[in-house]
């Protein structure tokens, strides 16, 4: 049976480095750090007082003010990317296509502070006092909820949940409704606004953050050997995916083709990765061969690349066990550097970074990386950007509970 | 009017609309649309901005602003 053929027509993005896709993708591009110190909260009793937070978001310049009230920042984020991603992709969902274009959407953690906000009016004011939006502006699905409330879209809706891979998950699963032919059009991504009290507090417990908290813009420095923990980001990554056909029988400008998608399990511990990276490797892998693609045909690899010690080096071996011989020739990096770790939109963000390289011809750099570590030994495209042929590209995402995914993204040559 | 007004702070905050589309005829659902979580916010906010509770089974026979007005302007009295 042929394949039903998907391309991406449409990017929105939110982001600590702006809140559009040319200010998004300039500031990659230049390597310029969205970290800075965290204001919208009293955080000195942290241990990590820094972050990626997103600046001078007006929900109300996409949703009404109304319905905005209703939504906890992390969805206003996913409407406000939805919205910009189906402008860009010059789509209206009308009555004739509706039932064919479907939502998927997740978050990591969901509406973190709007529960955070809520119990503490149950504390201090009892239970009479908790809102009666709690439940429907917290669920982790009303991000997609939401978007198809928005646009009309009633066809397939709903939210992968996979930690810090909930984005290239959610994607990879809009993928396989429009090859399935559930669908025609998905508006896909993730969406995370996690930088709260309560957040920040159990990440800095885990004690997997950066505390270089007097250098906010050097602290993601992922792939170097002076690197100390991830630092949180915040934002939403929507894309609109389309059935090549449907793209170009409207005459849709086309970013590139998706072509491959996989998804595995660690099986091994909540937070540590498989020391091996044995189940990033299979992700790759999977989806080079669903994209059938070999190893030396990928350009370019947006890696997870944390600015963890333990992820950073895991991920590079992952690397070398697929790309073997070749592993030293293909241009990787890591756009967290400038984001932060973005959680269940970080698989988004990056997947857009990596659709824009093949696009542009141009890899985004990996920022702050000045130490090289002897556990990370591949070509990271240190700080500048990198003019550079792109045929295709990869990006892939890990998460807590050991999820891995990987998207393979192509030039669309016809 | 003072209770009016008070209300009408209420409903512009929860229901985004105009202060000069609110009358005391106004039917809370049909032209003002508000949904049920609407009301139950509403109720709330009133009780926290009066200081008095609220049965349940009084707040659904609140059909129009003026049905409020007159159970606060009741209440109040009591008070």
């Amino acid at each position: 049976m042929k394949r039903r053929r998907v391309v991406v027509t449409g990017l929105g993005v939110i982001s600590p480095v702006g809140n559009d896709l040319s200010a998004f993708w300039d500031n990659l591009i230049r390597g310029k750090s969205g970290v800075r110190s965290i204001d919208k909260f009293d955080a000195s009793q942290l241990s990590t007082r820094i972050a990626a937070q997103v600046l001078d978001f007006t929900p109300e310049n996409y949703i009404n003010r109304k319905d905005a009230r209703r939504m906890d920042r992390s969805v206003q984020f996913a409407c406000g990317a939805a919205r910009m991603a189906l402008e860009d992709a010059n789509l209206t969902i009308t009555d004739e296509i509706a039932e064919r274009a479907g939502v998927w959407i997740g978050s990591g953690i969901g509406g973190l502070e709007t529960m955070e906000d809520q119990h503490q009016n149950l504390l201090n004011k009892g239970p009479g006092s908790v809102s009666p939006f709690l439940i429907p502006m917290m669920i982790s699905n009303m991000a997609a909820g939401q978007v198809s409330i928005m646009t009309g879209a009633q066809g397939p809706n709903g939210c992968t949940v996979t930690a810090c891979a909930t984005g290239t998950n959610s994607i990879g699963e809009a993928f396989r409704f429009i090859q399935r032919d559930d669908a025609d059009i998905m508006i896909t991504g993730g969406t995370e606004a996690s930088v709260t009290p309560l957040g920040m507090a159990g990440f800095c417990a885990m004690k997997a953050m950066s505390t270089r908290n007097d250098d906010p813009a050097g602290a993601s420095r992922p792939f170097d050997r002076e690197r100390d923990g991830f630092v949180m980001g915040e934002g939403s990554g929507i894309l609109v995916l389309e059935e090549l056909e449907h793209a170009l029988n409207r005459n849709a400008r086309i970013y590139g083709e998706l072509l491959g998608y996989g998804a595995t399990a660690d099986a091994y511990h909540i937070v540590q990765p498989e020391p091996s990276g044995d189940g990033a490797a299979r992700a790759l892998a999977l989806a080079l061969s669903d994209a059938g693609k070999r190893p030396e045909d990928i350009d370019y690899i947006n890696a997870h690349g944390t600015s963890t010690e333990i992820n950073d080096a895991m991920e590079t071996m992952a690397i070398k066990r697929v790309w073997g011989d070749y592993a030293s020739e293909v241009a990787v990096s890591s756009t967290k550097g400038v984001t932060g770790h973005m959680l269940g939109a970080a698989g988004a963000v990056e997947f857009m970074a990596a659709i824009l390289a093949c696009y542009h011809n141009l890899i985004p750099p990996t920022a702050n990386y000045m130490i090289p570590d002897p556990a990370c030994d591949l070509d990271y495209v240190p700080n500048q950007a990198r003019p550079k042929l792109v045929r295709a590209a990869v990006s892939d995402s890990l998460g807590f509970g050991g999820h891995n995914a990987a998207l393979v993204v192509s030039k669309y040559l016809g | 009017m003072a209770i009016l007004d008070d209300l009408k702070d209420i409903i512009v905050d929860i229901l985004d609309v105009q202060a000069q589309e609110i009358t005391e005829e106004s039917k809370l659902v049909e032209d003002l649309k508000a949904d049920s979580l609407d009301i139950v916010e509403m109720l709330m906010q009133i009780e926290d901005k009066f200081g008095l509770q609220i049965p349940e089974s009084t707040a659904e026979d609140f059909k129009t602003v003026k049905d409020v007005v007159d159970y606060l302007e009741k209440r109040l009295q009591e008070k």
